[in-house]
């Protein structure tokens, strides 16, 4: 072969073009990189917006524990806390603490750290948005390994809490010696993974905790690159230059998890669609809110809109919830949702008519699908005007309890209680529910002090069934949640939703 | 006279800031949009609400928040962010370098691709080439920054993946510099390798600003140029018998500059509003990209932070501009 000058030159260039192109999926994984969808202001868990995204969760729990440790199907195992419980007359709760657990910076993890981080959720100066839930624990205090608190207001899920929102334990000596802006700047906890190095919207760099008292995560460096455009996280992947990332469009995962070198998995999370009804106007009218929920081809929804990916659901529990009742089923019968409306003199000639507000963007098809439900509803008899609104909105009006009569929203529920899915949702005096009706708040109003749990879940079944023969909300569907990943890594996903890296492998 | 001009418009900017400063405080207060209700998880009572809102001090009337609020700006204290509880002055200016840098480097594309299609187009008038020039132009101007982003990404970031698609700095790279001018700053300390990764990361947002700013660069300098050509001097200059490309370069462009100097001033304050949605999207970590987190999570004194500083920037660069044009233009110099 004769070497000229210029095909060395090309040769060079086509080595070079090979060397960039060639994707790090190719190639075996040293160094994790995930494309994360959010940012992340805050390293502290427990203050702050960020303390209730339910996305950063997953960031969170790479860094801290929490008091109890929750598994990728949603249920509790010992974690920080080995073991816990309440007194015989539940005026005291107690908690035995793991022993040999260490800080990220060396020092011993203790009950004192317990006791410490619930005061100071419980705390209202620290602005913790749960407070209202710590708050209903009281004088903490630690007896040897154990630590006891007094119960201040009975609450049958505070339990529950400790693996939720907040419910994190945080380094009592090393925050009162760094304070909050020290704490922001190095923060440290028990969990798989230490903060390396972090650039606020950037990246985070972790580094695996050698002591995990659960495992030495696998990666030993993970990155994650906060990436929080879609199709830029998509390119991410595609580019090979991440190796997992999540809440890309389900066309994109389809197209993309059948290409070579690249995988997804994609499992059903604690988040669903539904349309709140506001006791107000038409909806006070049964015939007409049955026949809205009736005339809902939620499958249709799903297999046209969301390629597939949902299960539809006919109550506000999901199958992943302790109050999950398969035997509650809504058909979809749009010969019954007529009947119902002719019943109360609507009609397609003479439709009934109502204002339905949605967000457009916020989740996957949220716009679209509420174009599809009035489309389906048009066919029965009724005529629903589309108000879209952003999730901020959304908030300011249902907190005022002035929403139209019909309102889209996604509602998460990590922790799978039904207080927290079903009881918030549906009970008229809290703030943020809708239908406001003084039968449901009897059937839901002993509910939340209910100290034996098998009758306590048995009655938030009862209420759902209640809550579906009468239409008082329409439960739509349960997301699946798409995660796209290169063939070298095994992902195992977190029915909350949460992305954890110390949960994932070399394939 | 130009020391009186200087003050005035000083003294203009400082009313447009408080203009500023009041309608952004009202209107994020008035526009749908709670940060305290989209904190507090649906069993939060009243008394929990108000316990939030006072914690924020979001419990005073507006009136009062904002002389509470300007009272602080006044001292330099911009007041502390809701989502990151740092000061919302040090989180504004430590991202208000990646931004700058962001925004000169696509305003330098930007010059130098619309000049040289505008002194191409001119060489070459009346010719196919200058056809072509106009329907590129034409191209350039109208498909939005955003669109051309997402079309570097998938010619540069994933079908030939030379370019990085996110970010500022790769994570091992980070320097620990004096300044936030990573790009400037790597220069000065000859750290070449910080450079070119700095500058893998910017090309392409600094590029889909850029094009857009270019067609429209490329399309008044090459009208100016073209009616300069036309003018007694530029004809003495042909006689005289220079060349053209002299004719052009050095007879014609001096005076063709001008309307395009202040067309420049003016979309470069545009070109500093277009990375809010650019940052974005290649998730650069500058103020465009924190100013969208901040609408997000309602973060209220933060959106006020990078309001006010992107209108002082605005008047700034105006101000720089209106200076420069007085400089070149010897009519207003004299005046």
């Amino acid at each position: 072969m004769k070497l000229s000058r210029r095909s060395l030159l090309k040769m060079s260039a086509a080595s070079v073009t090979l060397s960039v192109a060639l994707p790090a999926f190719a190639q075996a994984i040293d160094e994790l990189v995930i494309a994360y969808n959010v940012n992340l202001p805050s390293w502290d868990p427990t203050v702050g917006p960020s303390a209730v995204n339910p996305t950063i969760q997953g960031l969170y729990q790479s860094v801290f524990d929490q008091f109890i440790l929750q598994q990728p199907d949603l249920t509790p195992a010992p974690g920080l806390l080995t073991d816990w419980g309440w007194n015989e007359d539940r005026t005291q709760v107690w908690m035995d603490v793991r022993e040999g657990v260490k800080w990220h910076d060396g020092s011993d993890f203790t009950a004192e750290d317990v006791a410490w981080s619930l005061a100071r959720a419980a705390d209202p100066a620290t602005g913790n948005p749960i407070q209202f839930v710590w708050g209903t624990l009281a004088n903490h205090r630690v007896e040897g390994n154990r630590v006891i608190a007094d119960v201040a207001q009975f609450d049958p899920t505070i339990f529950k809490w400790m693996y939720f929102l907040t419910g994190y334990v945080l380094p009592k000596a090393y925050y009162e010696r760094v304070g909050a802006e020290g704490f922001e700047a190095a923060p440290i906890g028990t969990g798989p993974y230490k903060v390396e190095q972090y650039e606020r919207n950037a990246f985070v760099r972790l580094r695996a905790n050698a002591d995990y008292w659960n495992g030495v995560p696998e990666f030993e460096t993970v990155t994650i690159r906060f990436v929080t455009d879609a199709a830029s996280r998509v390119a991410e992947v595609e580019s090979g230059r991440s190796h997992v990332t999540l809440e890309i469009p389900y066309e994109e995962y389809d197209r993309l998890r059948e290409r070579s070198g690249l995988g997804g998995v994609a499992t059903p999370v604690s988040d669903i669609a539904m349309i709140f009804f506001n006791d107000i106007d038409v909806m006070l009218d049964e015939n007409v809110r049955r026949a809205a929920v009736h005339a809902v081809d939620k499958q249709l929804i799903i297999d046209r809109l969301l390629s597939g990916y949902g299960v539809a659901i006919s109550t506000l529990e999901t199958p992943e919830y302790a109050a999950f009742d398969p035997s509650i089923e809504v058909a979809y019968d749009p010969d019954l949702a007529r009947e119902l409306l002719a019943a109360s003199g609507f009609s397609t000639d003479n439709p009934v008519r109502f204002t339905i507000q949605t967000t457009r963007g916020f989740k996957p098809k949220d716009y679209e699908m509420i174009q599809a439900i009035v489309g389906m509803w048009r066919r029965v008899g009724i005529e629903a005007e589309i108000e879209v609104y952003e999730v901020a909105r959304h908030y300011e009006l249902r907190a005022a309890d002035q929403l139209a009569p019909a309102a889209f929203y996604n509602w998460g529920n990590s922790v799978g209680d039904p207080t927290t899915s079903t009881g918030f949702a549906m009970f008229g005096p809290s703030p943020h529910s809708v239908w406001d009706s003084p039968d449901l708040i009897e059937r839901i109003g002993p509910l939340w002090a209910e100290p034996d749990e098998a009758t306590r879940i048995q009655g938030w079944k009862d209420v759902s069934r209640y809550i579906a023969e009468h239409a008082y909300v329409l439960p739509l569907l349960q997301y699946v949640q798409p995660i796209l990943h290169a063939s070298g890594v095994t992902v195992v996903p977190h029915a909350s939703g949460a992305l954890l890296p110390h949960l994932m492998t070399r394939a | 006279m130009f020391l009186r001009r200087l003050l005035t418009r000083i003294a203009t900017t400082l009313v447009t800031l408080l203009g500023v400063a009041v309608i952004v405080f009202a209107v994020i207060r008035i526009v749908p949009g709670d940060p305290v209700a989209m904190m507090l998880p649906p069993g939060a009572t009243e008394a929990d609400i108000a316990r939030l809102n006072a914690f924020y001090g979001l419990d005073k009337s507006i009136p009062e928040q904002f002389f509470i609020w300007l009272g602080g700006v006044v001292q330099g204290d911009f007041g502390t962010s809701i989502t990151t509880r740092q000061p919302v002055l040090g989180l504004v200016l430590s991202r208000l370098p990646a931004t700058l840098e962001l925004s000169v480097m696509a305003l330098v594309i930007a010059v130098v691709l619309g000049g040289l299609v505008a002194l191409t187009g001119t060489r070459l008038r009346y010719t196919r080439t200058e056809g072509a020039l106009d329907v590129a132009n034409g191209m350039a101007l109208s498909v939005p920054d955003f669109l051309w982003g997402l079309v570097l990404i998938l010619l540069f970031g994933v079908l030939w993946p030379v370019f990085t698609i996110s970010g500022r700095v790769s994570p091992n790279l980070v320097p620990e510099f004096a300044t936030s001018f990573f790009l400037f700053e790597s220069v000065l300390r000859l750290r070449f390798d910080l450079w070119l990764d700095l500058v893998q990361h910017m090309l392409m947002p600094a590029l889909a600003l850029a094009i857009p700013l270019a067609a429209i660069i490329g399309q008044l300098l090459k009208q100016s140029l073209k009616e300069t050509m036309h003018l007694d001097y530029v004809t003495l200059a042909r006689t005289k018998g220079y060349s053209e490309n002299h004719v052009i370069l050095r007879e014609a462009l001096r005076n063709a500059v001008l309307p395009t100097l202040t067309l420049i001033g003016v979309q470069f304050t545009f070109l500093i509003g277009g990375t809010v949605i650019i940052e974005r999207l290649f998730s650069y970590e500058g103020l465009g990209n924190m100013a969208i987190d901040a609408v997000i999570n309602r973060d209220l004194p933060l959106i006020q932070g990078i309001v006010l500083l992107f209108a002082l920037l605005f008047t700034l660069v105006n101000l720089a501009v209106d200076l420069l044009y007085a400089v070149l233009n010897p009519r207003l110099r004299h005046a």
